[in-house]
């Protein structure tokens, strides 16, 4: 026996209404590999590993494990078999402890009484030997994404589980708690644990996987060797296309300043200092300027303040030459502001209306859309299938899916699309395309590029270095909540990071 | 397609529930008294079609459990739970008897004092939700004992409200509207001529039901409902969207409150009951959390929970001479409290039917 697989998924088939998110899907994973998963958004990667994880039923298809034929009814059934999974969007219990979530479910008990002191040796032990960083008294609702995410990998390796799901696990993490994921895997390869590895970044999948299944459109496309393939190669396969990794941008006038941002002080939920300290800076038509930073150095504060999530302790903001520095959102939107937010699901969507609903958000009760106060439903049908349209939003249903059973990149392309056809001055996009496949980044960024041309300014927050050279005109790099520096789009990444690791400083004026 | 078989698991699921309620409710009965457990069973499901009187009672009663309903439904839906809307259907029950005693209003403009009386009754709690972030649960409940002893205390210092000013002698209760007033008392609308005369009917249940296909409208179709829904199913989305949370919360429990108000009034104006000074809580509000339960707080679904959990209270009180009315409490709890279980039995039938889906796909 050539292949020794510790996984086969073989002819999954699974549909939800409107849709086959699983078309005769064969996955065989060998034991001791990380196995990429790739496939534009939509694709059904989450669906598949879901069908193994047990959280839905193949309508056909079988699973084996070491060659035997299993039935994975739900999650218990999969965690008996060693299957663990780290899902795209988190599912911890937010109030309760590090602990209580690693254990829950699987907790020891005597007496009736949880045995808390063996849990947390258990707890600590692995902590150490993986070199994943957590507090376990700390509450979730406290601790950032990272460790969120440290916290979703302990509960299943308590639970001794050998077959490790990861749906996206890096899209929500910085460079450098990437670089430890991909240090921890191999970590975990080594013990023979077998890894399924969801990313859309592609350098990812060149650094850390063996062999990589492509899906396209719910279909099996086919599985390489990484070793034996190209980055160019695998976004083709994925997309059935050619993907340009570059932005081509032409020089364009930078216009009037629309955005004015002056001695700006945000205060921290966090802690007692203020996390913006008196921030000063411009942003024209015509210029794509982007925050970088170090995740927690007080872009996301930074970026409530300037939208009206969180209020200003002092300066001023001023759009359009209107002061807005106390005015409500709704004001902010009407006088010209969009926000793609760094949280689809806290503040991007609302998950149970449904999508039509959801790219109306900040419209609804335009003139366009209402007609005495009643919803004009006709007019926001149109108004979703065009934007669904044109952005190449997939789900199941169309307008009327409910925003809750879209794949996590579509969400997001309909967070994009509501914002930018909303034609605003000022485009505050913060980590636009996280979550996106190779082929959607190259559309969001061509059309930020086409907001830019148009003469509109364009505010982004990211933490990918990549698309913050490869888009901005002017970069600001933010440190412990002051502006430490500003360039141009020739700066090298290296002295950026020294600015961002706060190494180096200069004065930076508005 | 999808949205017809989520319906119809909705419905599926609210039938077994309240079979399950009756079940469990004669089991009970065995057990308190076995001897009548049978015929007790069989008074309390047949009650309200033995007579075109006992029917009409069954409407009669439905009106205002409607009205209640629809106001808790309502506030959950933008996210509120509105406990208090025992003490809103008391004060409109007195802004309603004061128009019709005190200042000889007709019917209509004392159902709309209820309203009035209702929303003032539920902007505290929205109020101080909104400004100051405390529990609309706990204001609620403690105006619920606010309102009701302050209606006490108005009632008793109203000497011309009460029936002993009609020289009917009790002080213990407002007067009889066909003494004091018989134009405020809701019109039967030829109903009493189709019910066999029954005392209990009038066009109160056409009004609740207008109220519930308004309900239904403003939440589904307006986009003042659009708000709401936003802010009860992603508070943090909708201040993103721009929508005014805090007001949204006031305007919710002001509406809430005027629809347990106007139930109040409904209920009080029909012309058949007294307003009783009494020392416990109106237990007619908290019903309408079961009543938006059953229905899933959808407000045409809450017309057929109104009208079920009237109709076992119609036949609850018709057991009252061979039980005690403890008993008649229990099982009446029992059986709604079991039916409010709709919501965990349609999971378990989405499942089942997710189940059979397959098998038919396989077979
Ligand atoms: N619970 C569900 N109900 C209905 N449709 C669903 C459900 N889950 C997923 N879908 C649909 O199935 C398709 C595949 O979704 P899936 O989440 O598997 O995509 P994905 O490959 O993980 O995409 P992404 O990269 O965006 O996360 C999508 O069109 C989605 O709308
Ligand atoms: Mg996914």
């Amino acid at each position: 026996m050539a292949d020794d697989y510790v996984i086969e998924m073989l002819h999954i088939t699974k549909e939800f209404p409107g849709i086959k998110a699983n078309d005769d899907i064969t996955l065989q994973l060998r034991r001791g590999e990380i196995h990429a998963l790739l496939g534009e958004n939509g694709a059904g990667k989450s669906t598949l590993m879901s069908v193994l994880f047990g959280l839905y039923q193949a309508e056909s298809g079988e699973i084996k494990k070491n060659g035997q034929t299993v039935k994975i009814n739900d999650p218990n059934d999969a965690n008996r078999l060693g299957i663990g999974m780290v899902h795209q969007h988190f599912k911890l219990v937010e109030c309760f402890t590090v602990l209580d979530n690693i254990i829950l479910g699987v907790e020891d008990t005597k007496n009736g009484f949880l045995q808390y002191d063996e849990a947390r040796k258990k707890v600590m032990a692995l902590s150490e030997k993986y070199g994943l960083k957590v507090d376990p008294d700390a509450l979730v609702s406290d601790i950032s994404v990272g460790m969120q995410q440290r916290v979703e990998i302990l509960k299943m390796l308590y639970r001794d589980n050998e077959i490790l799901i990861f749906d996206e696990p890096t899209a929500v993490l910085t460079p450098q708690e990437i670089d430890e994921l991909m240090q921890i895997m191999r970590g975990f390869k080594e013990e023979g644990k077998s890894i399924l590895f969801i990313t859309h970044k592609l350098s990812e999948i060149m650094a850390v996987a063996d062999r990589c299944t492509v899906l396209r459109k719910g279909c099996y496309e086919g599985t390489v060797d990484v070793a034996s393939t190209t980055k160019e190669e695998l976004s083709k396969m994925m997309v059935g296309r050619d993907v340009e990794f570059t932005v081509t941008k032409r020089s364009v006038e930078r216009g009037e300043t629309i955005l004015s941002v002056r001695d700006l002080v945000v205060a921290s939920k966090a802690h007692d200092n203020n996390a913006v300290k008196k921030v000063s800076f411009n942003v024209h038509g015509g210029e794509i300027v982007c925050i970088a930073g170090i995740e927690g150095n007080g872009q996301t504060e930074l970026v409530y303040g300037l939208t009206g999530l969180e209020p200003v302790k002092e300066g001023s903001i001023t759009l359009c030459g209107m002061d807005i520095t106390n005015a409500p959102v709704r004001q902010r939107n009407i006088s010209g502001m969009s926000h793609i937010p760094e949280d689809r699901h806290k503040h991007g969507l609302i998950l149970d209306y449904t999508l039509e609903q959801n790219l109306v958000l900040q419209r609804y009760f335009e003139q366009q859309f209402q007609d005495h106060g009643f919803i004009n439903s006709g007019e926001v049908r149109k108004y979703a299938n065009k934007l669904i349209d044109s952005f190449d939003v997939r789900s199941g249903q169309g307008p009327v899916t409910v925003a809750r059973s879209m794949s996590g990149g579509n969400q997001q392309k309909a967070i994009i699309a509501r914002e930018i056809d909303r034609e605003p001055q000022l485009l505050v996009a913060v980590q636009p395309t996280r979550g996106l496949d190779v082929g959607a980044i190259e559309y969001i960024h061509r059309r930020l590029v086409e907001e830019r041309d148009a003469g509109r300014a364009v505010l982004l927050v990211s933490l990918e270095l990549e698309e913050v050279m490869s888009l901005s005109d002017r970069i600001l790099v933010m440190y412990e909540g002051e502006l430490v520096g500003e360039f141009d789009n020739t700066v090298s990444t290296d002295e950026l990071g020294l600015y961002m690791a706060g190494a180096k400083r200069m004065e930076v004026k508005a | 397609m999808k949205k017809n078989n989520q319906m119809l698991v909705g419905i599926i699921s609210s039938v077994i529930s309240i079979a399950v309620g009756l079940l469990f409710g004669f089991i009970l009965l065995l057990i308190l008294n076995p001897a009548k457990a049978g015929m007790g069973m069989g008074t309390m499901l047949t009650t309200a079609f033995s007579n075109m009187d006992q029917f009409g009672k069954m409407f009669y009663q439905a009106a205002p459990l409607l009205m209640c309903g629809l106001s808790v439904g309502f506030a959950f839906k933008t996210g509120l739970f509105n406990i208090g809307a025992s003490g809103q259907y008391t004060i409109g029950a007195f802004f309603a008897l004061f128009g019709a005693i005190g200042l000889q209003l007709p019917w209509w403009a004392c159902l709309l004092l209820s309203c009035v009386g209702g929303a003032i009754w539920g902007i505290f709690p929205g109020l101080f939700k909104a400004l100051f972030n405390v529990n609309e649960v706990i204001t609620s409940i403690m105006f619920n004992w606010i309102g009701m002893y302050l209606v006490n205390l108005l009632l008793a210092n109203m000497p011309f409200m009460l029936s002993a000013y009609y020289g009917v002698g009790t002080t213990d209760r407002t007067a009889a509207l066909s003494d004091a007033n018989p134009s405020a008392i809701i019109p039967t609308g030829g109903l009493n001529h189709i019910f066999g005369n029954s005392s209990w009917i009038n066009i109160s249940m056409f009004i609740a039901v207008a109220v519930a296909i308004l309900m239904w409208v403003i939440l589904d179709k307006t986009i003042f409902g659009y708000e709401l829904k936003a802010c009860g199913f992603n508070k943090e989305a909708s201040r993103y969207a721009g929508i005014n949370a805090n007001r949204n919360i006031v305007l919710s429990m002001i509406i809430a409150g005027a629809l347990s108000g106007l139930g109040g009034g409904i209920y009080y104006l029909a012309g058949t009951i007294q307003y009783v000074l009494e020392k416990s809580i109106l237990s007619m509000g908290f019903d309408g959390i079961p009543v938006a339960l059953l229905a899933n707080s959808h407000p045409i679904g809450t017309i057929f929970s109104a009208l079920f959990i009237s109709y076992i209270k119609v036949g609850g009180s018709a057991m009252q001479p061979n039980f005690s009315s403890e008993t008649i409490n229990i099982i009446i709890s029992v059986i709604i409290y079991l039916a409010a279980f709709a919501l965990l039995t349609k999971i378990i039938i989405a499942k089942f039917l997710q189940k059979s889906d397959k098998k038919e796909v396989k077979a």
